[in-house]
C-alpha cells in the first residue's frame, strides 16, 4: 500500500517471512483514498508501536496504555507527558487523566490533600497522608 | 470469515492498470495484478470464505498481507457487516453560502423548451411574484445571507432570471449592498450571473468585469442551433444579436484578466455534435469554458433526449474528453467543464448525501424576496423554506433534506455513481415524477456511462501525468 502517486512506499511487510515487493501492491490514487490510507498507516503504526515491533515511528497521544516501563518519549518526542518518574504520576493521575492508582478524593473527601507540596517531584514527601 | 468486495466500479487505462472505484468512500485506488486478483475472488454476490481461500494460495502470507489492506481500506468487508448509517442531516442549522437571486421573473427570449415557461414551468403565472425584484428586496436578501451564513470567510452571490440583465438596477444595488456589509462582517463575497447576452452592453460588461463576476452565457451553438430554440417571442433567433455582445464580453474580461467566462448549453434532440458546438464557440467565439446539459423536459416533449440522444451525447462526451486528456498530458487546462468539474470531484473523492447545495449551503430568492430550494423552485409555493424578511423556515428544510437524502432512494443502494449523482436533480425529478425527492431513473445509464468516462479519464491521467490532478487538491 502507498500513499503517494508521487513516489509510492511498500507498507512494510505484515510479517517477516513475507517477501518484499518492488512494486506497491496498491496506490492510493485521489485525495480521499490518500486519506484513507494514510488512516490505516496511521493505526498500524500505532498499534506496532504498542508491541515495539518494529520500532515505533509514532506515538500515540495522552495517557500511555502501557504500565511497563519503556516508553521513552511522549508524543512530542519529549519526556513532559509521561507518567514517569513516579512522583509525577501522583499529580497526572489525579489532575488529567484516568489511572488506576489510590489517589485521594480531591473533590469531596480531601480537597486539600496537595497544598503542602507545591512541586512533587521535590518534595513530595511532603504531602499529607490521608486516611479514608 | 465470509468476505466479499463492497459496491465498486472497476476501470483501467490503456496500459492495462486496473483501478477500482469504491461507492462507500469515494477513494480511487490502483491495483498490481496480484491485487486485483484478489479483487476478483471476492466479487461475488455470496463472498468467500477467506481461511480455505489462503491456504490455496501459492504465497499465503503475501495474500494475507494484500487481502488485509483491502479489508482496511473497505474495499473488502466481511458479508454480514452492516455499513454505520451516516446522519440524516449535518448539523443544522447549516450556513448558508451561495444565494441565487432571481432579480426578475421575465425573459425577453422565448426559448422553446424553457422549464421556467415552457410546458414544464412549475409557476402559474397568475400566481407569480414581482416581474422585477426592488431594491430593498435585494438588500433584504443581501442581509439574510449575511447574518445566515455563520463564520463562513467568502460567500457567493448568483443572479439568475428570467433574463437577468433585465433589472440590472437590482443587481447593482445588490452588489455595492454587499461590498459594504461583507467589509462590515469581515466576509469575501463573489458574484456571479446567467445571462442570455442580448442585453450586454459596454456600461453592463464595465459594472460586471470591475466586480470580478464569474458569468455563465446561456448559448447553444453556432447561428443555426441557437435560432433552433433560444429565439425571440416574434420568432426571430436571437444569434445575430448575442454575437457581437459575446465577442466584446470575451475581449474585455481577457484585457482585465477576468475570472473565465463559461457557456452553457442545453443539448435537445437532433442537436449539433457538441464536439462542433465545443469547437465553435471555445474557438470561433473564445468561452474559456464549455459546460453541456440534456435538456429537462416533462414524458413526451419533441426536444427531449430519447435513449438514442442520450446514447449519443455519451459517445460524444468521450471524443471532447480526449482531448481534455491529451491536453492534460501536455499540462494545460481543456473548457469541457462537464468533465473538468467531475474529475475534480473524483479527485477529491466527493461522497454526496444530498445531490446538490440546493437547500443546504445554496437557496434561491424569488423577486419578492420568497425563499426556494434553489433559483429553479422559486415561486414554487410547495417548495418554499421561508423568505429573506423572516429567515428560513429551519422545520420544513430539515425535512425536506431529510426526505432527499441518498439513504432514502432505495433505487439508489447498488448503483456504484451514488457518490456523485446521489439520485440527481431535484427540478429534474419534479419535472420528470413530480416530486422532488425521487431519484431521477430515467437517466441512471447516462449519469453511470458519464462517470465511467470520467473514471476512465482520471486513470489515464493518473498514468500520463498525475501531477495535472493535484490542482484539484482541496486545501
Amino acid at each position: 500500500m502507498s500513499d503517494s502517486d508521487n513516489n509510492p512506499v511498500n507498507d512494510a511487510p505484515a510479517d517477516e517471512h513475507e517477501p518484499a515487493r518492488k512494486q506497491p501492491r496498491i496506490i492510493a490514487c485521489n485525495q480521499k483514498a490518500r486519506q484513507l490510507a494514510s488512516m490505516v498507516l496511521a493505526r498500524r503504526g500505532a498499534a506496532r508501536a504498542l508491541t515495539q515491533d518494529p520500532p515505533p515511528t509514532q506515538y500515540p497521544y495522552g495517557c500511555t496504555t502501557v504500565f511497563a516501563p519503556g516508553w521513552e518519549v511522549d508524543s512530542s518526542n519529549g519526556t513532559h507527558g509521561l507518567c514517569q518518574p513516579i512522583e509525577r504520576d501522583l499529580y497526572d493521575c489525579y489532575h488529567t487523566c484516568y489511572w488506576p492508582a489510590q489517589v485521594p478524593d480531591g473533590v469531596t473527601n480531601a480537597p486539600s490533600w496537595t497544598s503542602s507540596c507545591g512541586a512533587p517531584m521535590q518534595d513530595w514527601k511532603s504531602i499529607d497522608l490521608v486516611f479514608p | 470469515m465470509q468476505l466479499r468486495t463492497v459496491l465498486h466500479r472497476r476501470f483501467r487505462d490503456e496500459s492495462g492498470t486496473e483501478f477500482i472505484y469504491l461507492a462507500n468512500s469515494a477513494a480511487i485506488l490502483a491495483l498490481d495484478d496480484p491485487t486485483a486478483n484478489v479483487v476478483d475472488a471476492f466479487t461475488s454476490e455470496g463472498g468467500l470464505d477467506s481461511e480455505p481461500w489462503l491456504k490455496d494460495q501459492a504465497e499465503p502470507s503475501a495474500s494475507e498481507a494484500t487481502l488485509n489492506d483491502l479489508i482496511d481500506l473497505g474495499a473488502i468487508r466481511p458479508v454480514d457487516e452492516t455499513p454505520t448509517p451516516r446522519a440524516d442531516l449535518p448539523p443544522m442549522p447549516f450556513p448558508m453560502a451561495t444565494l441565487v437571486l432571481n432579480v426578475t421573473n421575465k425573459c425577453n427570449l422565448s426559448c422553446t423548451y424553457c422549464y421556467e415557461y415552457g410546458e414544464d414551468k412549475l409557476v402559474d403565472e397568475a400566481t407569480a411574484g414581482k416581474a422585477l425584484m426592488d431594491e430593498k428586496t435585494a438588500r433584504d436578501s443581501i442581509d439574510f445571507l449575511m447574518r445566515s451564513s455563520g463564520d463562513r470567510p467568502q460567500v457567493s452571490i448568483t443572479f439568475f432570471g428570467g433574463e437577468t440583465l433585465l433589472n440590472f438596477d437590482a443587481i447593482k444595488t445588490a452588489v455595492l449592498y454587499a461590498e459594504d456589509q461583507g467589509a462590515k462582517n469581515g466576509k469575501r463575497v463573489h458574484y456571479s450571473l446567467t445571462t442570455n447576452a442580448t442585453l450586454l452592453t459596454d456600461d453592463i460588461v464595465d459594472f460586471l468585469t470591475t466586480h470580478r463576476f464569474g458569468i455563465t452565457v446561456s448559448i447553444d451553438g453556432d447561428k443555426d442551433e441557437q435560432d433552433r430554440h433560444r429565439s425571440y417571442k416574434s420568432g426571430k433567433g436571437s444569434y445575430e444579436v448575442i454575437e457581437p455582445r459575446i465577442k466584446n464580453l470575451i475581449k474585455q474580461n481577457k484585457e482585465r484578466n477576468g475570472r473565465p467566462i463559461g457557456a452553457r448549453v442545453t443539448v435537445t434532440a437532433g442537436a449539433t455534435p457538441v464536439v462542433d458546438t465545443y469547437r465553435y464557440l471555445a474557438g470561433e467565439l473564445g468561452f474559456d469554458e464549455v459546460g453541456f446539459a440534456p435538456v429537462t423536459a416533462g414524458l413526451g416533449r419533441d426536444y427531449a433526449l430519447g435513449e438514442q440522444g442520450y446514447e449519443r451525447l455519451l459517445h460524444e462526451f468521450g471524443v471532447l474528453g480526449d482531448e481534455y486528456i491529451a491536453a492534460a498530458g501536455r499540462g494545460e487546462s481543456h473548457g469541457f467543464s462537464n468533465l473538468g468539474d467531475l474529475i475534480r470531484e473524483l479527485h477529491q473523492g466527493v461522497n454526496k448525501a444530498h445531490p446538490c447545495g440546493a437547500g443546504l449551503g445554496l437557496v434561491g430568492v424569488s423577486t419578492e424576496g420568497e425563499i426556494g430550494l434553489c433559483h429553479r423552485f422559486v415561486e414554487s409555493k410547495s417548495h418554499s423554506i421561508g423568505t429573506v424578511q423572516t429567515g428560513l423556515d429551519e422545520k420544513a428544510r430539515s425535512e425536506f433534506l431529510a426526505q432527499a437524502h441518498i439513504d432514502k432512494k432505495t433505487d439508489c443502494t447498488q448503483c456504484f455513481a451514488r457518490p456523485l449523482c446521489a439520485g440527481g436533480c431535484y427540478h429534474e425529478a419534479h419535472v420528470r415524477y413530480g416530486k422532488a425527492t425521487a431519484a431521477n431513473l430515467h437517466y441512471c445509464d447516462w449519469i453511470r456511462g458519464f462517470i465511467d468516462l470520467g473514471l476512465r479519464s482520471y486513470g489515464r491521467i493518473q498514468a500520463t501525468n498525475p501531477a495535472f490532478l493535484t490542482r484539484f487538491d482541496q486545501q
